[in-house]
């Protein structure tokens, strides 16, 4: 008795789901539709991802352009993701991060009708026709942070916390480091990787050793690492201890004690971007690269002093103009005078 | 008539497995009604997509394999009485050793594929070996000393891809298409998806398990060291040798598993952020699969529907992939706590009363 | 009065009728004695009795009133109450505590230990049970836990008490005691159901006896009109010998030497302590000795199964020691073991798997590594049909079997395997005279084709029956040969206590 019920109420949901399954989604056709995939931090990471997907509302609200989001719970998602959208026939798909730089020159392939973009890399300089590649000068904001930093330090001892050891965030320390000495060359700078972007207890424990061993200021580039140093820092002494954030405004995390992040516009980037395809003023298969100049990097000013604003204002011009040139690798800042 | 009698045994495993499945279903449309989603859309977006279009069929079957693989070889290792909770461990290995392979021996197109495979068999062979030999020898057990090895090599691959294999990079090249188990007929036939031919060597480790642990000589010593050590030992059999040996066997499945993932679906190793689920996914679709290469093959079929078929339902009828994970929860549930039957058992007993 | 009457109870399982239009009348205030061998259906019977199963068929009648019991909470309810083979008592709690477990009698939510500790210290007192309430189940001894369980049946109410096998886990002393307080329970009005296989308890302890054989009720007797041998007959299906038969002969030449053999036991100790022991072809020799002297170590150190300090063991005049276990077993040692759900069987393997323990390895099971499943069940077919071990086929794990059954099929794959020399420990530890002879049987057989057996048992009277020559072992040595047909219980006593005798040869 029991068995014939399970088996009449299982084929009843199977009958269900092939009758509604005649009815399957498919895009609109004619207005401007953009896909945009995430990386395994999914659409609410507070972060690049985040930001991405605030751009693209901008633009569904500015253009009226068509949105939707796929985010990927492991890396084999990219491609599976990517090939959602393509064969939707959107007219762009984003790929937030540089973990897709295997996929999109694989998916670009197959559908070299379809247009993506990748943000945070440049395909090692081989970009395809379909494909827009954004990268940031990191290194100029985490000049400024750096210089923010140099000034704002009261025992000359700063801190910079990496995520996983990689050229990207190398160009934060390096940008970092440049920025810290150019204003203060007594002050020395303590680095150390967590070899992780998602292991908030090691962030953690790095920011505690070196606020122990007297540093004042600790910037991150280390994602949902980065979260450690926040736990950390709000246990201290306010107006003494900073921490400076990245990618985000972070200032909700340590309200109290951040002392600015450094913003990279991924919002900025997909809006613009996306914008220039839809109107047509931008080619496919071109690196696009966002500094200061383009906007593409901003400082969330929470607890700077105005002095040191000034001077933060003072570089910044300088490095639109060209007359500095920010360090972006280890062999660069050895070179580096300011 | 005894046989009929396991046999409507082992049916009623199967139905219970079948109805913990539905349950598990059921509480997950709960769970989306409750938050304002059609369940029967999101349903229907799971299995429609996952399974009636060439390209997610392919991909299906993709996610698949590695899950088929690592179940089998949690099963093996269930059979002779041990947990192997270091499947992730073994599995990353195996992805490493493939792709070292794959990057760094020049080998002719087909020899290199397989030797990038065997190689990523015996690492995860090796990588078990040591729990083994401590269980063996030491009797330290071998949960412990597999989760601790899962860190290891997690921090190992990424050291060998940071240091060796793609220095100050996060990912390894791609290997050369000699190494890799895609074929173009059959991604061809699947619209282009990565299915590749790990699936057949997944399919046959299914049978290989069957054959080693019930037909053969060393599968029945593995069997009695596994149910019971010590009247093993009075029939002279070498415990601590099955004990390692069967730790092996398991880690090879395993890093077969790692092996064909990294040569068939991705083609490079990345660095790491965090484990990738898949070993221990095998814990679970050995579990709801009985530890029988049958059920393993059935079990890892609806998991990879579930966790590829998910992600379209996200796409389509914007139900969160988190729902997927709580139908997943619940099934084990189901299995584990053997609600389905308890159910069953007192529905017996009453309609036993009945007639009394 | 007739406080329980079962009616055509039939209860069946897949595979088995376990109980077959079974009746049973028990009278208020009797002692009445359930008799059967291991598997006949007794506990089955008890287990529908206190609603744990259903029937199939039959009516059930306490108190002249037809009932339906769905379960323990009913049983209860109806006054039956079940001490249980094995305790279920949580071991940090106290004797109160686990008592009023699952009947706490609160008031608002709230329990009243001190009232229920005086309840239970007054039921102590009444039935002479002498239970500290306050006392940890962990630091009473198995003969208290048991009345513990007693006296959880009497808070409960119950007036029919049914108690499986409680005798099994007690030491004789505490059986008597036991006996007293069924007594004691009767007299106060209860009325005692009490399984057993055991035929010396019936007769001191019971009024009637119901014997049930192969889910059937055989008889039912007054005790005082039968004796032990008719009971086994009725229990076992045909006549039971007590005595063995056994013709004497003349031993050939010594199998097994084993001179000034050590081996230590697992905290390092020398459980083995320069043991000198020689077993002869065609005789039984027994080992007689209080447990705990080193019979244990010294049986692993003979089948390779302990690490050997010093001394030697031959076999067939080849030196054995320190081999691994295969090359003892290949060499022809058969080995019995004492506990045979640790060491003799994987219970969970089918009767067939069992069957082949220690030659899966060779022609005809195994060939080019793949087994023989076809000739596995032939052999293991054989062998049930040859030692009568009674099991619905080969294809079911050995776990369903009873005790005597499985003891038997360890006997079969032992003897089978036609050994030179056979080590039989406890070989019917918790059997029913029914097993226990057909055991015999098979070791006297053994001796007269000429085999060396070595029978290593804690009783006495069972060492003294089969054996031709008995040594007694005291703290790993022997220390003594008797004659089992002259010696005495006292001189045997005296020996396995550490006391001096002279060579008897």
């Amino acid at each position: 008795m029991a068995k014939r019920s399970w088996l009449a109420l299982f084929l009843c949901a199977a009958l269900v789901f092939t009758v509604v399954g005649c009815s399957s989604a498919t895009t609109k056709k004619g207005g401007f539709a953009a896909g945009l995939v995430t990386d395994t931090g999914g659409l609410n990471d507070e972060s690049f991802n985040q930001s991405a997907w605030e751009g693209l509302e901008k633009a569904k609200k500015d253009y009226g352009v068509d949105i939707k989001a796929l985010e990927s719970k492991s890396d084999d998602d990219y491609i599976p993701n990517l090939t959602k959208f393509a064969r939707e026939g959107r007219n762009i798909t984003w790929a937030i991060g540089y973990k897709f730089d295997k996929a999109i020159p694989d998916i670009a392939n197959q559908f070299p009708d379809a247009k993506f973009g990748i943000v945070d890399s440049d395909l090692g300089g081989k970009i395809p026709k379909n494909v827009t590649a954004v990268t940031f000068k990191e290194e100029e904001g985490s000049f400024l942070v750096g210089v923010i930093a140099g000034l704002t330090t009261k025992t000359n001892k700063v801190g910079f916390i990496g995520g996983v050891t990689s050229p990207l965030i190398k160009k934060f320390e390096v940008g970092y480091i440049a920025g810290v000495k150019a204003v203060n060359p007594k002050a020395t700078v303590s680095v150390a990787y967590a070899e992780s972007f998602a292991d908030a207890v090691k962030g953690r424990s790095l920011a505690q050793s070196m606020y122990n061993n007297g540093a004042d200021i600790i910037f991150h580039a280390a994602g949902g690492t980065g979260k450690g140093l926040f736990d950390e820092v709000k246990t201290r002494e306010k107006g003494k201890y900073w921490a400076i954030g990245v990618d985000r405004d972070q200032s909700n995390l340590a309200p109290d004690h951040t002392l600015t992040s450094m913003v990279k516009r991924v919002d900025v980037a997909v809006y613009n971007v996306t914008k220039e395809l839809k109107d047509g003023k931008l080619k496919p298969g071109q690196h696009v690269v966002m500094g200061l100049k383009e906007n593409g990097i901003s400082m969330a000013d929470k607890h700077v002093s105005p002095d040191v604003e000034k001077k933060v204002e003072e570089y910044k011009q300088k490095i639109i103009s060209g007359q500095l040139k920010v360090p972006s690798t280890e062999a660069e800042l050895a070179n580096f005078k300011p | 008539m005894q046989q009929l009698f396991s046999r409507m045994n082992k049916m009623s495993t199967f139905l219970a497995s079948l109805i913990s499945i539905v349950l598990g279903m059921l509480i997950g449309a709960i769970m989306m009604v409750a938050a304002g989603y059609n369940p029967l859309e999101a349903y229907n977006a799971l299995f429609v997509s996952a399974l009636f279009q060439p390209y997610d069929l392919g991909e299906t079957i993709r996610t698949v394999t590695p899950l088929l693989l690592t179940g089998l070889a949690v099963a093996i290792a269930f059979r002779t009485g041990l947990f192997n909770i270091g499947v992730e461990g073994q599995f990353i290995v195996g992805q490493m050793a493939a792709i070292i392979v794959g990057l760094k021996l020049p080998l002719p197109s087909g020899l290199h594929a397989v030797a990038a495979v065997i190689a990523g068999g015996l690492a995860g062979a090796i990588w078990a070996y040591l729990p083994g030999l401590l269980k063996a020898v030491r009797g330290v057990h071998e949960v412990i000393i597999t989760i601790m090895m899962n860190y290891i090599a997690l921090y190992l691959s990424n050291a060998v891809v940071f240091h060796l294999l793609a220095p100050g990079a996060d990912s390894t090249e791609k290997i050369p298409d000699s190494a890799s188990l895609r074929v173009q007929w059959l991604s061809d036939l699947f619209g282009g998806a990565r299915v590749h031919l790990g699936i057949l060597i997944a399919l046959a480790a299914a049978f290989v398990m069957y054959v080693l642990v019930w037909r053969t000589r060393l599968g029945y010593e593995l069997r009695a060291v596994g149910f019971n050590p010590l009247a093993a030992e009075y029939a002279g059999m070498n415990v601590k040798k099955s004990v390692i040996l069967s730790m092996m066997i398991s880690g090879a499945f395993a890093g077969l598993a790692g092996a064909v993932e990294a040569l068939g679906t991705n083609g490079y190793l990345p660095i790491m952020n965090d484990f990738t689920g898949i070993g221990f996914d095998g814990i679970a679709v050995a579990l709801l699969g009985a530890n029988t290469p049958v059920g393993v093959i059935l079990a890892s079929i609806l998991f990879g529907v579930l966790e590829y078929g998910g992600g379209n339902m996200q796409f389509e009828a914007g139900v969160p992939f988190e729902v997927i994970r709580v139908v997943f929860a619940a099934i084990i549930l189901f299995v584990a706590a053997n609600i389905v039957e308890k159910i069953f058992h007192s529905r017996r007993k009453k309609g036993v009363k009945t007639n009394a | 009065m007739n406080v329980v009457e079962m009616v055509g109870i039939t209860k069946r399982f897949p595979g088995i009728i376990a109980n077959d239009q079974i009746n049973l009348t028990v009278r208020k205030g009797e002692i009445h004695a359930l008799l059967g061998e291991n598997g006949a259906g007794k506990s089955t019977l008890m287990n529908i009795l206190f609603g744990l199963y259903q029937p199939d068929e039959g009516e059930i009648r306490i108190n002249e009133k037809p009932v339906k019991i769905t379960g323990p909470t009913v049983a209860n309810k109806l006054g039956i109450g079940m001490v249980h083979q094995h305790f279920m008592l949580v071991e940090p709690f106290t004797v109160t505590e686990n008592i009023i477990l699952g009947d706490e009698r609160s008031k608002f939510g709230l329990l009243n230990i001190k009232k229920a500790e005086k309840e239970i210290q007054r039921l102590s007192d009444q039935y002479g049970l002498k239970v500290d309430p306050r006392a940890k189940i962990a630091d009473i001894s198995v003969g208290m836990q048991q009345r513990v369980e007693i006296l959880k049946t009497l808070y409960r109410g119950a007036d029919i008490l049914i108690f499986d096998e409680p005798t099994a886990v007690l030491t004789p002393q505490e059986i008597e005691e036991l006996t007293e307080i069924m007594r004691r329970l009767v007299d106060e009005g209860k009325t005692i159901i009490f399984i057993t296989h055991k035929l010396k308890e019936i007769m001191s302890t019971c009024d009637r006896v119901t014997v049930i054989r192969r889910g059937k009720v055989i008889q039912t007797v007054d005790v005082a009109e039968t004796n032990e041998n008719e009971l086994a007959a009725l229990m076992v299906g045909r006549e039971v010998s007590f005595t063995v038969e056994k013709e004497k002969k003349q031993p050939g030449e010594p199998i097994v030497k084993i001179s000034q053999l050590v081996a230590l036991d697992h905290r390092g100790v020398r459980a083995v302590n320069g043991l000198d022991l020689e077993v002869r072809a065609g005789e039984i020799v027994g080992l007689a000795g209080v447990d705990g002297n080193g019979q244990t170590e010294l049986i692993e150190a003979i089948t390779g199964l302990r690490d050997i300090e010093s001394g030697s063991i031959h076999i067939n005049g080849k030196d054995m020691t320190r081999f691994k276990p295969r090359k003892v077993i290949e060499a022809g040692v058969g080995h019995i073991p004492e506990d045979r759900h640790k060491r003799g069987l994987v219970l969970d393997f089918t009767v067939s798997e069992n069957m082949v323990l220690q030659s899966y390895y060779q022609a005809p099971f195994t060939k080019r590594g793949i087994i023989q499943n076809g000739e596995i069940d032939q052999y293991a077919k054989r062998l049930i049909k040859e030692f009568d071990v009674r099991t619905p086929n080969e294809h079911v794990p050995i776990r369903g079997l009873s005790g005597g059954n499985q003891q038997k099929a360890i006997i079969a794959r032992e003897v089978d395997r036609d050994p030179d020399f056979l080590i039989a420990a406890q070989p019917t530890r918790g059997l029913d005279v029914g097993a226990i002879e057909s055991i015999h049987r098979r070791l006297v057989e053994q001796r007269d084709k000429g085999k060396a057996v070595l029978l290593v048992s804690l009783e006495l009277d069972e060492v003294l029956k089969l054996s031709d020559r008995v040594a007694v072992i005291y703290e790993g040595k022997i220390v003594g040969w008797v004659d089992p047909e002259t010696t005495t219980e006292e001189e045997l006593g005296l020996l396995m206590a550490g006391g001096k005798k002279q060579e008897v040869k």
